[in-house]
């Protein structure tokens, strides 16, 4: 009686098996075997579905209706034509189109010296030490998202970073998609070498009224000393479904800055998985997300504090327009080597539409004594006393919301670093404002 | 003998590579006395008070302290507390959720017990409160309140001179007690530490600043720096300080 | 204030491993066969003297309980239960229901006496004797205690019925009052809720009925203590309590069992429904058997409770510590249905030994205005688990409902774990819900401040803890609060060090 019972395949299930059939064959026989096995993951366990924990908000069963065939490379005068996000922020720019690197369109030459750029694909191709950490960061943990990355991802960015190289120019990897409706995956990969120094942009955008499918994921392997600065921007067309699955492996005394920014797709899941396995390292997490219509997004965080000394932080604003469904889940967890910990973590959120939804689970497991931890989380609507304060100043209602909207996701904003990244978000949170006045 | 000897102490904080603090002081402290102990910020004054109260972070690793003939090192943080060892902490601890009255209590039983004497008595205990309490100003509504919680930093002071009251002491430390308080509050504090002065109690007073010595009157002055009484005298010794400064230790630093 | 030298005492007197309430009281007992099928369903229905639509409500829960999976997501682990291995049914072996006190056994008499339960209404007169320093008055408390698997007395109840007020062993009201029964019976928790609440409704034997009339307010506390006393017994009792409009009560719950060294199951269902402007408080001091230091032995307890604010402006509170039981599985929740109606959760879960705890609320806006609050302290000590699972929810209509949730862990100790699990659903804009959370160990600071004022450590620690749940404590009634006091200090023994 306590069996438990296979549910029916989906189309979008069966559809995706029958994908997994044809699996790229490069990169030698570990990621061929890394690829097998995590296809024959998937045939296992299919889609999640709300009785799965981790997806227990986004039942990727019920959201993901059907597969797409894999896209094809797109043109390039297409793709050059939507790529717009962060393009004046000075950073290096390669372009991944459809899940793919587009040479012309990327900025690969004269590289600072310890910087290595190159298309996953070519990476593959070569095989080597860069390669050997492909696929390192994946937690044993079936995720369907990450499982399908693996299995079909044959392009990407890998990028690397010499010991001791500091990289004053962001790095800004701009994945578009263009065409019809078909599903890209794109797999990078950012290994910084000890007491190494890299701001990396990822940025995602796509067609509006295109139900087009993108699957990113990227490892980031963080050696001893090195500071990492992450910036995401994630657009995508509003018919779009939108997977990603960031994964980081951090030593010790590592600085590690990322944020998230989203406001696209019509259903989006971000995964973050931290293994702090270094000590003395101090990483935050931080996101703001916008949401109007019928959006959905999910960001989904685990920081493992694996030893000892380091301190996480994490903040999420979101802001849920009309009938908008905001996910955050995020958990940290404190192992038993792990004393001293100081770990904090935050989620806000301001339900705008009369139908917006916010379903926050922040969540503490603890096996370390000598800790500080905590997390809070709010949701409401804005604060009526501040709304009538600005109101009865003269400022119009939309207008009110919209200062008070700012002021509220630019304590997110304000934690990027790198001044052209974070005006450039400050100016998308803006355009998203002034879309709904 | 003296009631409580320090002879020649050295102390590091605790670790392997830990900073060494106390750098072979040595003090005595008779019954009836009060010690000053003045000097500039570093020179390992409150490293002192937290040694003799047996905090865990310092090691000792040369030298003694004896008090009435026992070997205080060597007892528990309780069992100095029950033997007579005070210290007025600078930044008194707030404990939430625990009264203060309840806190008192339960000390006082608690070393009352370690020594062998009777519990206090219910009535005795709220009486002997009730008299100590007026005398330095604090209400009722504060002892129900919890251990130094909410309180002002005046309030955190007056409150452990009257856990010393309460607890009497043989030796009372006074680390700083005089920081963070305006002049209304020093003279009720002073006043409080005053009325506790008496012949079979020693007392020493950790202060940065000689202000806190016009209203304790010390017997001796002691100038401590680098971990160490550079030099002694009577009460004109911190009149000579306040004038001069500490300029003239800093420079032997330089 | 009681000083902390009482509750240190308490741990002295006893030593580690010594579990104060673990004696077995040797009386003779009535048992249903062992294992579970129709005919121990059937067996117990026909012991109580039921009606026809009760034994089919069993028979009904029975059928659906052996579809049913045993929930697996708490973060408990023990080993599978042999159902099949149990008896589900033992009561103390008299001729008849008691007809007065003096008709009890006085074996069971004398367990209630060393547990500290006054049953004879000449001692309850004069109420439950405060162990309390200064201040606390002596209140009267009406007693239901429960043995095994049946009720063996019911004091006050004479001078209850004066004001309207039904409080009986829920056979008896089955029996005397079979229209409230059959109306709120599975009313809050159906009988199809969950494996344990399903387990429940088959076999359940006994337990304390209440009917608060319209306009009363219970002229004492209500109380009921459980005890476990047969080997290899599971206990199923089962609550009711209705609060008619605008009546009040409140109402305590105390358990214990003997040391064993096998594990027991308890799988008790409790309903609380209060009608509009109604207000039921609950408290539970739960001191199952936790097993040794070990791990062995100790009571599974795994139980549903609910409360169903269903009129306007009704309001329930939850106050329970829980110190005992090897593994605890347990949610007491409250549905507030009524507009404007108020929910609270106080809770203080200590876990010490190998001792897991998984335990927390739900609070579920339905109505408009309403309001809940959750303060939830767990301390977690030895090689224990303790875990804080909660839900916060605010379905589309639930106009301006609000919340606020503190979940504070404490641990002692690196060999333990703290765990906090909440989930926070706003489906309204005008929702406001706010939830924080933190984890820390007792502070060297705190510590070094207490003993140098001349506590020692463990009696340091239990002054913090003391203070560290004081927001809880406070929630419950004196005596309980008191009793509570001292039971935190003794489960916290052999912790420090």
């Amino acid at each position: 009686m306590n069996a438990e019972i296979r549910p029916m395949r989906t189309p979008a299930e069966q559809g995706l098996s029958g994908e997994l059939k044809n699996l790229p064959s490069s990169g030698g026989a570990r990621i061929v075997a890394l690829r097998e096995a995590a296809a024959k993951a998937f045939n296992d366990n299919g889609l999640p579905h709300r009785r799965v924990e981790e997806w227990k908000y986004t039942d990727l069963r019920t959201l993901m209706r059907e597969a797409l065939p894999i896209s094809s490379p797109a043109q390039s005068a297409q793709v050059e034509a939507h790529a717009r996000l962060l393009i004046d922020t000075g950073a290096r720019r390669i372009v991944v189109a459809n899940g793919a690197v587009v040479p012309e369109l990327s900025d690969l030459a004269d590289l600072e010296p310890g910087l290595t750029v190159q298309p996953l694909a070519t990476a593959l191709a070569a095989g080597g030490d860069l390669i050997a950490r492909l696929g390192t960061l994946e937690t044993g943990r079936y995720d369907a998202a990450l499982a399908l990355n693996t299995a079909l991802a044959a392009d990407g960015v890998a990028i690397s970073v010499a010991p001791g190289a500091v990289i004053e120019r962001p790095i800004h990897v701009a994945h578009v998609f263009s065409g019809k409706a078909a599903a890209s995956f794109a797999r990078n990969l950012v290994v910084l070498g000890e007491g190494a120094s890299l701001t990396y942009a990822e940025s995602f955008e796509g067609p509006e009224g295109v139900a087009y499918q993108v699957n990113s994921a990227t490892e980031f392997v963080v050696a001893d000393e090195a500071s990492l600065d992450l910036v995401r921007v994630q657009e995508e067309g509003a018919n779009a479904l939108h997977l990603s699955t960031l994964l980081f492996e951090v030593g010790k005394a590592v600085k590690l800055n990322a944020f998230t920014f989203t406001s696209g797709a019509a259903v989006t899941r971000t995964s973050l998985y931290a293994r702090l396995n270094g000590a003395d390292s101090a990483v935050s997490f931080n996101g703001a997300i916008l949401l109007k219509g019928r959006q959905h997004a999910d960001s989904t965080l685990f920081v493992d504090h694996q030893t000892t000394g380091c301190e996480s932080r994490e903040l999420f604003k979101h802001v849920l327009d009309d009938s908008t469904r905001g996910v955050f889940q995020g958990k940290i967890v404190v192992r038993q080597p792990a004393q001293k910990t100081d770990g904090r973590m935050m989620s806000r959120a301001l339900l705008l539409g009369d139908d917006a939804e916010m379903d926050n689970k922040p969540e503490l497991e603890i096996f370390a004594d000598d800790v500080a931890c905590g997390h809070g989380a709010t949701c409401g609507a804005i604060d009526d006393d501040l709304l009538f304060y600005l109101r009865a100043r003269g400022i119009p209602l939309k207008e009110a919301q919209s200062l008070l909207v700012q002021a509220f996701v630019g304590e997110a904003i304000e934690t990027v670093a790198n001044d052209e990244l974070r005006d450039a978000l400050v100016e998308r949170a803006e355009a998203w404002l002034k879309a709904r006045a | 003998m003296a009631m409580l000897d320090i002879d020649n102490l050295h102390a590091k904080i605790e670790g392997e590579d830990g900073k060494e603090i106390l750098k072979g002081l040595s003090l005595k402290v008779n019954p009836g006395e009060v010690h000053a102990i003045m000097g500039p910020n570093g020179s390992g004054k409150s490293t002192l008070s937290y040694i003799l109260a047996g905090k865990d972070d310092y090691e000792v690793t040369e030298g003694s302290v004896t008090l009435n003939g026992e070997d205080l090192l060597e007892m528990e943080i309780d069992e100095r507390a029950a033997k007579g060892v005070f210290l007025a902490f600078q930044y008194p601890i707030e404990v939430p959720g625990v009264a203060t009255m309840t806190f008192l209590r339960s000390a006082l039983n608690a070393q009352r017990k370690k020594r062998g004497e009777e519990e206090i008595s219910t009535p005795d205990f709220l009486r002997l409160v009730k008299e100590k309490a007026a005398g330095l100003g604090i209400s009722q509504d504060m002892l129900k309140r919890g251990v130094n919680v909410g309180f002002s930093g005046g309030e955190k002071k007056r409150a452990e001179i009257l856990q010393m009251a309460i607890l009497e002491p043989k030796i009372a430390i006074l680390d700083e007690t005089d920081s963070g308080l305006d002049i209304d509050a020093l003279k009720i504090v002073s006043e409080g530490v005053n009325a506790l002065r008496s012949p079979e109690r020693g007392m020493i007073v950790i202060t940065h600043y000689q202000r806190l010595l016009n209203h304790i009157v010390p017997d001796f002055v002691h100038v401590m720096h680098k971990g160490r009484i550079v030099r002694s005298g009577g009460k004109e010794l911190a009149l000579e300080l306040e004038a001069n400064g500490y300029a003239e230790y800093q420079q032997d630093a330089a | 204030m009681p000083a902390v030298q009482e509750t240190v005492e308490q741990v002295r007197s006893i030593d580690v491993d010594q579990y104060k309430y673990g004696f077995f009281t040797d009386i003779e007992s009535e048992k249903a066969p062992k294992g579970l099928d129709e005919d121990t369903v059937r067996f117990i229905s026909a012991k109580k003297g039921e009606p026809e639509w009760l034994l089919e409500w069993r028979l009904d829960a029975f059928r659906r309980w052996q579809t049913m999976p045993e929930p697996k997501w708490a973060r408990v682990d023990y080993p599978p239960i042999p159902y099949q291995e149990l008896y589900y049914y033992a009561a103390p072996k008299q001729k008849a229901g008691p007809k007065s006190i003096d008709e009890i056994d006085p074996e069971i008499l004398a367990t209630y006496e060393k547990l500290g339960i006054p049953l004879r209404e000449r001692d309850a007169l004069l109420g439950i004797e405060s162990t309390g320093g200064e201040g606390s008055g002596r209140a009267r408390v009406a007693v239901d205690a429960v043995f095994d698997s049946v009720s063996v007395a019911t004091t006050f109840k004479e001078e209850l019925a004066k004001a309207g007020v039904i409080f009986m062993p829920i056979s008896e009201a089955v029996r005397e009052h079979p229209e409230l029964v059959k109306k709120y019976l599975g009313s809050v928790v159906p009988v199809t809720d969950n494996f344990f609440a399903t387990l429940n409704s088959a076999v359940f034997s006994d337990g304390s009925f209440v009917y608060i009339p319209k306009g009363v307010r219970c002229p004492m506390e209500l109380s009921t203590y459980f005890r476990i006393n047969e080997r290899n017994t599971g206990q199923f009792e089962r609550t009711l309590i209705i609060a008619d409009e605008g009546s009040y009560v409140s109402y305590l719950e105390g358990c214990t069992a003997p040391m064993r060294d096998e594990n027991q199951l308890h799988a008790a269902v409790v309903e609380l429904v209060a009608l509009a402007d109604a207000e039921i408080k609950y408290s539970t001091v739960q001191n199952w058997y936790p097993g040794d230091s070990e791990g062995k032995g100790g009571i599974f307890n795994f139980v549903t409770k609910r409360g169903d604010c269903r009129g306007d402006r009704s309001k329930i509170s939850w106050t329970q510590v829980e110190t005992g039981s090897a593994i605890t599985w347990k949610y007491p929740s409250c549905i507030l249905r009524g507009d404007e109606s108020q929910g609270e959760f106080y809770s203080i879960a200590i876990s010490n030994g190998r001792q897991q705890v998984d335990s927390g609320t739900k609070m579920i806006h339905l109505g408009k205005n309403t309001s809940s609050r959750i303060i939830s302290k767990g301390i977690a000590a030895g090689r224990s688990d303790n875990t804080y699972r909660g839900l916060v929810s605010a379905h589309r209509k639930a106009t301006n409902a609000r919340n606020f949730t503190n979940c504070d862990s404490l641990l002692i100790g690196d060999q333990c774990g703290a765990h906090t699990v909440p989930y926070i659903e706003s489906k309204n804009a005008s929702a406001h819900f706010e939830h924080e959370a933190t984890t820390s160990k007792i502070s060297e600071d705190q510590l070094f401040y207490c003993r140098q004022r001349g506590l020692d450590p463990e009696e340091a620690t239990a002054l913090i803890v003391n203070g560290f749940v004081k927001d809880v404590l406070q929630q419950l009634p004196m005596e309980f609060a008191v009793e509570a006091q001292k039971l935190i200090s003794v489960s916290l023994e052999g912790s420090v060090g």
